[in-house]
Order: C-alpha cells, then sequence, then structure tokens
C-alpha cells in the first residue's frame, strides 16, 4: 500500500462557488488516478462527484485535468506522476463548464461532434453489393477510429480556450473520419470542405500539438485537422486566409530557399484586402520604427536553385 | 562547444536583436557557430501540413549538411527546434524513408546518414555547457528581478519527439536557467501555453487574444519581464502586445525578450548591444532593475 495525497477542485452547483480540498489516502501501489478518488468517494468523503465508467481506458468517462493537463484518469498511474509521494492536483477538464466537481457537461461537445454531421453519406440507393474500400484508405482512418469522445482534446484546445465558436479537435477529428472514407460521395466530401473552411473551421487550429499530447487514444486530432486543410487546400477551397498564407509561405521558400516575411504578411490576406493590410499596418509601422522591419528587397539564400529543385521535383512525382 | 548554426529565418528578418544578441552571447561562452548559410527554411509546420515528404526533404538537407561537418545543430528558435526534431524522428527511426527523402538531396551531392543531433540552445545551455559553469560566468546577476518563462509549444510538445523520455526535465530548463543566473523565476499558467502567433493572419482576434491572455497572466503573478526561446512567440507577445492592448481593452505593458539577451545582460553585455532597445514594449525599466 502507499499513501496518495490529492488536491481535488470541487464545484458546487448550489452556490456556484469552487474550491480546493485535500485527501490522503491509502491505496494499491499499482493503483490508478481513478481507484484513489474511488476510494475517497468510498470511504471519506461521499460527496465527491466523478464521472466514471469502465476503468480500462474504453469509455472515456473520466477525463479530467491532472496537474494542469487532460488525462483519463483510469489510465494515470499513480507511481508515475507521483513516485515519491508528490501531491497530485486534479481539476474537472478545462473548456466546459463543472457540473459538480469533476463532472463537466459535455453538451457543447456533443454538439459540435452533430455540427460536422458524423454520419457516412455515401452513394444513394446504395449498391447491390456492399461497397469495395481499399485497406489502405481504411487504415488511414483507423486513427480517427479509436477516439472514444472522452474530450481531453477539447478540454485542452487553446483556440477553444478564447473562442468557443471553433469546431474544435474531436469534431474535426471526426469529421476527417469521413472526408477520408472513399465510400462518401464526391459531392459530400466537397460540401464538407467547404463548411469546414470557414470560420470556426480547420484553419482556427493554432496548431499547438495539446490535443496530440493529451490524446489517451494517439488519434493526434490536429494531425488530422492539417489534414483537412491539406485537402481543402487541394479541392479548391483557396479563398480564405489560411490557404492564402499557405500558398505565400511555400512561394516564399521555394523561390527565396527562406521567409520573406513582409511579403507573406501583406499575400496572407491578400493585396486587395485594405480593411486587414490596415488593422496590420501600425504593427509594421512600430516595427519599422525599431529597425525590425524585415528587409522589403529579400534576397535569397545561398544554394536556393536547389530548394527550388526539390519542390519543383517532389511537385511532379 | 562547435555547432552548425541554425539561425532560423525571424532571427534574420522581424528579431534581428536575437541574432545579435546570440552572437555576443556565444563568444562570450567560447562558442564556436559555424553558420548554415545555405540551409533553407525547415518548413515552420506551414510546408509539413501541404506536403510533409517536401519539409523532411528540405529539413534533410540541413541535416545532411551538419553532418559533414561532423557536428550537432544549434538553433535559437522553438519552432525550428520542433520542427527539426519531429523530421528528425522520422527520418531516423525508419531507413527506408531516408533512402527514398535522399534521393531528392543527391544532385546537390548531399546525403543525410541519420547521425545529427539538433538541439536549441536552451538545452545546449544546460545539457553541454552546464548551469555550474554558467554561473560562474555571470557579471551581473539578475538579483530580484521577477521574469517569466515562455516556451512557445514547438519545444514542449509531442515530448515523444523532442527527447524528453532521455532529458525529462527539459519543460523545467527556462526557469532552470533563470534561477542560475540570479533571477526569480515567476511561474503562470500560460508558460506552456501557445502565444497565438500561427494563426495572427487567420483569425487575428483569437490570437491576439491568446496573447494578451498570457503577459496579463504573467503580470499578475508578478512578473518584471517575460522571457521566450521562441522568436514567433515575441512577434505575437512583444510585436502584437499593442494590438493585444486594443482587443482586451486594458493596458499591458510587459516587455518581452529573448533567452540570448536575457544570458548576455547577465553576462555583463550592455542593453544596447543585446538589442533591448529594439523592443516594441520598451525593456528600459527592466534594464533598469537589473543590479549593475
Amino acid at each position: 500500500m502507499t499513501t496518495v495525497n490529492l488536491k481535488v477542485k470541487r464545484y458546487d452547483p448550489e452556490t456556484k462557488e469552487s474550491r480546493y480540498q485535500e485527501y490522503s489516502i491509502d491505496v494499491d501501489e499499482n493503483a490508478a488516478l481513478l481507484d484513489a478518488i474511488i476510494a475517497v468517494r468510498e470511504y471519506q468523503d461521499p460527496t465527491l462527484a466523478v464521472r466514471c465508467s469502465c476503468r480500462s481506458a474504453i469509455c472515456g468517462s473520466c477525463g479530467m485535468r491532472v496537474n494542469g493537463h487532460a488525462r483519463l484518469a483510469c489510465k494515470t498511474k499513480l507511481a508515475e506522476i507521483a513516485p515519491n509521494g508528490e501531491t497530485v492536483t486534479v481539476e474537472p477538464m478545462g473548456n466546459m463548464k463543472p457540473i459538480k466537481d469533476l463532472v463537466t457537461d459535455m453538451t457543447a461537445f456533443w454538439d459540435k461532434v452533430k455540427q460536422i454531421q458524423p454520419w457516412l453519406r455515401a452513394q444513394q440507393p446504395p449498391p447491390d453489393h456492399e461497397h469495395i474500400a481499399k485497406p489502405d484508405a481504411m487504415m488511414d482512418l483507423a486513427g480517427t477510429m479509436n477516439c472514444i469522445m472522452c474530450g481531453c482534446c477539447v478540454s485542452d484546445c487553446a483556440s477553444l480556450e478564447v473562442d468557443q465558436n471553433f469546431i474544435g479537435p474531436a469534431a474535426l477529428a471526426k469529421a476527417y473520419r469521413f472526408v477520408g472514407d472513399p465510400r462518401e460521395t464526391e459531392q459530400a466530401r466537397d460540401d464538407r470542405l467547404k463548411e469546414l473552411s470557414k470560420y470556426g473551421g480547420v484553419w482556427d487550429c493554432t496548431h499547438c500539438f495539446e490535443c496530440v499530447q493529451v490524446c489517451p487514444k494517439d488519434v493526434a486530432p490536429m494531425d488530422r485537422i492539417l489534414d483537412l486543410r491539406r485537402t481543402a487546400m487541394e479541392a479548391g477551397y483557396q479563398d480564405n486566409y489560411g490557404a492564402k498564407h499557405s500558398n505565400s509561405f511555400a512561394k516564399s521558400v521555394k523561390n527565396s530557399g527562406w521567409l520573406n516575411e513582409a511579403r507573406v504578411a501583406v499575400e496572407s490576406f491578400g493585396v486587395d484586402d485594405v480593411s486587414a493590410q490596415l488593422k496590420m499596418l501600425p504593427t509594421g509601422v512600430r516595427a519599422l520604427l525599431r529597425g525590425k522591419m524585415p528587409p522589403l528587397l529579400h534576397h535569397k539564400r545561398p544554394g536556393s536553385e536547389h530548394v527550388k529543385r526539390i519542390f519543383q521535383e517532389m511537385e511532379n512525382d | 562547444m562547435r555547432y552548425a548554426y541554425y539561425p532560423g529565418c525571424v532571427a534574420q528578418g522581424g528579431a534581428p536583436e536575437l541574432f545579435q544578441a546570440m552572437k555576443l552571447v556565444g563568444e562570450r561562452l567560447g562558442f564556436s557557430l559555424e553558420h548554415l548559410k545555405e540551409a533553407a527554411c525547415t518548413g515552420a509546420g506551414v510546408l509539413q501540413e501541404r506536403d510533409p515528404e517536401l519539409g523532411d526533404a528540405l529539413n534533410a538537407r540541413t541535416f545532411a549538411m551538419a553532418e559533414r561537418r561532423g557536428l550537432p545543430i544549434m538553433t535559437i528558435c522553438s519552432t525550428c527546434q520542433g520542427v527539426m526534431s519531429q523530421a528528425n524522428h522520422r527520418l531516423t527511426k525508419d531507413a527506408n524513408y531516408r533512402e527514398f527523402i535522399n534521393q531528392y538531396l543527391k544532385p546537390e551531392g548531399l546525403e543525410y546518414q541519420g547521425d545529427v543531433e539538433i538541439k536549441h540552445f536552451m538545452w545546449v545551455l544546460v545539457e553541454d555547457y552546464g548551469l555550474d559553469r554558467l554561473k560562474e560566468q555571470v557579471k551581473r546577476p539578475l538579483t530580484g528581478v521577477a521574469l517569466a518563462p515562455f516556451y512557445g509549444c514547438y519545444v514542449l510538445r509531442p515530448t515523444s519527439q523532442l527527447g524528453y523520455d532521455e532529458h525529462p526535465e527539459r519543460g523545467t530548463y527556462l526557469e532552470q536557467i533563470i534561477t542560475a543566473l540570479g533571477g526569480v523565476a515567476v511561474d503562470f499558467e500560460g508558460k506552456s501555453r501557445c502565444c497565438g502567433f500561427p494563426i495572427l493572419t487567420m483569425n487575428r482576434d483569437n490570437s491576439l487574444k491568446m496573447a494578451g491572455k498570457h503577459l496579463l497572466d504573467a503580470k499578475g503573478q508578478g512578473a518584471d519581464v517575460m522571457v521566450t526561446p521562441c522568436p514567433l512567440c515575441h512577434l505575437n507577445l512583444d510585436g502584437q502586445q499593442p494590438e493585444a492592448e486594443k482587443i482586451l481593452k486594458t493596458q499591458i505593458n510587459l516587455p518581452v525578450i529573448h533567452l540570448p539577451q536575457m544570458v548576455g545582460l547577465a553576462l555583463g553585455l550592455e542593453p544596447r548591444a543585446v538589442g533591448l532597445n529594439r523592443h516594441i514594449t520598451s525593456a528600459r525599466r527592466f534594464a533598469a532593475k537589473v543590479p549593475a
């Protein structure tokens, strides 16, 4: 047996106030965090609320923040996170309202999953026999199909923290599961990509790797979002700031070997987007006054012809 | 202490004070830095989302240049570090993939064999140079100065590709360096979060809200200054700070400096020499607080 020290953030729905409460409890040395929390509830404090079910990292019920990052409590070994009896801070998941203590309201989470229409829109009427899908294509989707909808990625998403309009990593990974499915019709795939290229969609992901880091099932939602960006651009959805930035960035590196910051800053909005350019103007003026303005005459890196060649060869392959 | 030096695009563009500071600090610490002037941009994650193999080819080309010199790579950009670490992870774990990528390097007479180590200056200071040795070099300790560390996503995540198994304390190096230089490391929630820069041109409001939130958080915890090893974070946290103030309708006024600038000051370099006069949010008050 070993003694575990927990510092739990508790939320009282009646007073709508949060506070931290500390517990010490003896558990088996191989115990998971969830075992310790359940032991606290069973033997010390029956008012402590926690949501859990399978205790095997399958149901996705026990997502919570552990020492500041989202994890499944049942998959978190205490011997790994507190080998020397360190106090473990446990809080409800972020980007969701608490219902009580460690139980959060996942209504917004499910609304976003519904928003991407999480069902296959295949050819209608269905073929006489089964749909034929190549194994490679389905293997590409296997990762996203591992998602157990626990909400850990949503909890720690930096974009959602400042804008609840963002569809978010879980729902976007789910969207890729259908965009990448060879049984979807071309029209359905196009409709999805068009929607996902709008405000709140794939281009609002800030590329911070939080969701990749915390996902307990290796779904790597951010990587799926990047797959969606690429697929959307290939499908022609390029009239947005994200695609414009990407195209300008690539053009700059291809032609000079490195980044032409001044030009990319302008082209990311489009030269004709006067309103956006005006918003960036004060930043440019301040940089100029501090001697930080990137040179307007951008020189090529020595050997940049090889960079251009690599671009061209890979584009042609 | 010899490295193939990869400063990255921003240190040679929008953050020239970083390049300037690293040059002087490198000389003080006795580093021999061989600038890889022919190396291309890492792709910063942008090229990788268009074509992962293209990104890996450009980075393999850089690694091959360092490998030919028999040197590890040192960078001063968190984003470059992360992108190069991820590329190196893919290129070293799969010889067939490396061979595939190498065919694009052959016309230039280059080949990457998978033996290059890539280290951010922050990692070099702790793991190669040593904090005890660094302490001995301090001429002007940062006594009484509260410094808020801000890492940048790419040197923190994903840990599986950034050498955290071998060096589990890499997520605390900034605090360790601050303490070694005599300063006080300020703990705040946002230190390992995203600065918002990657979406500055896609969703400006969200980007500025992220930057402003972390700046206010650090200031609320008593920081005199924020220090970052990532010039892209610096572009948002310092360069866009007046715009973040407008969005959040509040004054922030927290100077943000680069890691080599902080080290340089403690080594006795003059504030102007390390480019502290080139920040958008004035670092004058902070510089005055550093004991002479």
